[in-house]
């Protein structure tokens, strides 16, 4: 088997990636770990759904309904299997990756935590696997420990151990840093969490969609990720749990579909995964979600993982030559495809701006991990990120539109 | 588009005229762009008729916030504070003399804010400040 991907193939598939950002100015998409664009088949799936499909899901008995629930279950299943999760009902449908978290920190975490317990976190997570732990920790009396970040963008696993002393009840931490690129040793950072008697949440919005992420084989807890960041339609993401954990957990919101039977002053929580999807769901968007992971496995993680080593490696040769350029993270074999930069002397809007004029989009900020810039003493990096559809060029392109910045500011 | 760099804005970021801190100064205040991490200071003096007789901003950030901020105190020096206080976002998009989309309209009007609530004597800046 070929690890290689067609990318001439690939890129046809996404027709966004024809425009011009301005006449004459083709797009160079650099954005991906913001969000990625949409292939011709996810984009489909969901215009058919909603001109032949389109009903209300699990209680209608007339032919769309039936139809639309079909088709709602199957991206269920096509992601369980995607993941490998044990259970089809371990897969619970949110909005993203974000409210995957927020379900565990509210639903786990209330029922679960009381004064004085622990949750591991890291320096380096994005501001969704940060917050809803601060929230929880600020109504519990709950305490935080956080993972060092080393200089070169990596986990202090001896830190690390020596936090578990602390018998935390929880670790939680991202797969993969959204700024650093860093790829976390997932498995033996939950190893060692289960040995202290901790179990692990994995924000896995950048993990997942980069290379292949086996549930069972890294006996994680619970996993979090968002469509829209691995080729789906944005307004869906899942959590996988383990069964027994979802299980005993109470309801995150009430609603609609989330009961089995309601009398005016109580209710009975329907099973997995209905317990957790209060109120019509994001129908149309599962239905995208699918088609993105069937395209997805087409390619092959495997593939898609090796595509993104290849891009990252080059990139970070060729940052390297210009002078006054600082990259974040760790070597390309560490990380995935993911290059946040700073460059002396002129800051990251000013770059992002004038990169834009090349067609060249990349983000400029603090990316949502605000501790982590303030860990390395920065306020913001550039960011380029790339998935299945880059190609070599554009990464010259961004090196080529570097130096036109550095002359704006020369 | 590529009006934003154009020369007057990228002149007034590299050399700027009036970087600096005057101690002892009438006003002083100073606020920051959590967003892009965008830092202003300005220090004002103001003479018995009320008018600003010296100005200078210090911080850091992009060339849109550091440039506006220079030509704002440069459109200032000179004028009475109550005509500073009736400043625009308008008057600073005429300084620079460019068209900014939403993102880079909070850069460009850090200074303004910081400016106006210095010379209202407010505790803090808000966004109402440069409507």
């Amino acid at each position: 088997m070929t690890l290689s991907l067609d990318v001439p193939k690939i890129r046809a598939d996404f027709p966004i990636l024809r425009r011009e950002v301005r006449p004459g100015v083709p797009l160079v998409y650099l954005d991906s770990t913001a969000t990625t664009q949409k292939p011709t088949v996810v984009i489909e799936a969901m215009d058919a759904f909603y001109r032949n499909n389109n009903a209300n899901i699990h209680r209608g008995v007339h032919t769309l309904a039936e139809e639309s629930t079909a088709m709602y279950e199957q991206a269920r299943a096509a992601v369980a299997k995607f993941v490998n999760s044990p259970g089809v009902e371990q897969i619970i449908f949110t909005r993203n990756a974000t409210e995957s978290i927020n379900l565990v920190a509210y639903s786990w975490g209330r029922a679960n935590l009381k004064a004085g317990d622990r949750i591991v976190l890291t320096e380096m997570e994005h501001h969704s696997n940060l917050i809803p732990w601060q929230i929880l920790a600020a109504e519990r009396n709950v305490e935080l420990d956080f993972i060092p970040v080393t200089d070169d963008g990596l986990l202090d696993l001896d830190a690390y151990r020596s936090l578990l002393e602390w018998t935390p009840k929880l670790v939680a931490f991202s797969g993969m840093s959204n700024v650093l690129g860093t790829i976390n040793p997932v498995a033996e950072i939950v190893r060692l969490a289960h040995q202290a008697g901790a179990l692990t949440l994995v924000d896995g919005a950048q993990l997942v969609p980069h290379q292949p992420v086996d549930v069972q084989a890294l006996d994680v807890d619970f996993l979090a990720f968002s469509a829209h960041k691995m080729l789906g339609p944005s307004g869906i993401g899942a959590l996988y749990g383990k069964a027994e954990l979802l299980e005993t957990m109470p309801p995150f919101m009430g609603g609609g579909e989330m009961i089995k039977t309601v009398h005016l002053r109580s209710f009975t929580p329907n099973d997995l995964p209905h317990k957790f999807e209060a109120g019509t769901p994001a129908i149309a968007e599962a239905v995208g979600f699918g088609a993105a992971i069937a395209y997805l496995t087409e390619v092959g993680m495997e593939a898609v993982a090796a595509h993104e080593q290849e891009l990252i490696a080059y990139t970070l040769e060729r940052l390297e030559e210009i002078p006054n350029v600082k990259v974040f993270g760790p070597s390309a074999e560490k990380k995935g495809g993911v290059a946040a930069f700073t460059l002396d002397g002129i800051h990251p809007h000013d770059a992002a701006q004038i990169l834009d004029r090349y067609g060249i989009a990349v983000r400029a900020g603090h990316h949502c991990a605000q501790p982590l810039h303030q860990k390395f003493g920065i306020p913001a990096t550039t960011r380029a990120s790339f998935y299945i559809y880059n190609v070599k060029e554009e990464v010259d392109k961004l090196v080529d539109g570097i130096y036109e910045v550095k002359k704006v500011f020369g | 588009m590529d009006d934003l760099y154009r020369e007057l804005i990228i002149d007034h970021y590299k050399n700027p005229q009036y970087r600096g801190h005057l101690d002892p100064n009438d006003i002083q205040f100073e606020d920051d762009n959590p967003l892009c991490g965008d830092h202003i200071e300005i220090t004002l003096r103001v003479d018995g008729d009320g008018r600003v007789t010296e100005g200078r901003f210090d911080g850091r950030g992009c060339a849109i916030s550091q440039a506006s901020a220079d030509l704002l105190i440069e459109s200032i020096v000179g004028k009475p504070i109550e005509e500073v206080k009736k400043l625009s976002k308008q008057d600073v998009l005429d300084l620079l003399g460019i068209e900014l989309g939403p993102v880079r309209l909070k850069c460009a009007l850090l200074s303004l804010k910081v400016l106006k609530a210095g010379v209202y004597g407010l505790g803090e800046a808000s966004d109402e400040l440069v409507e």
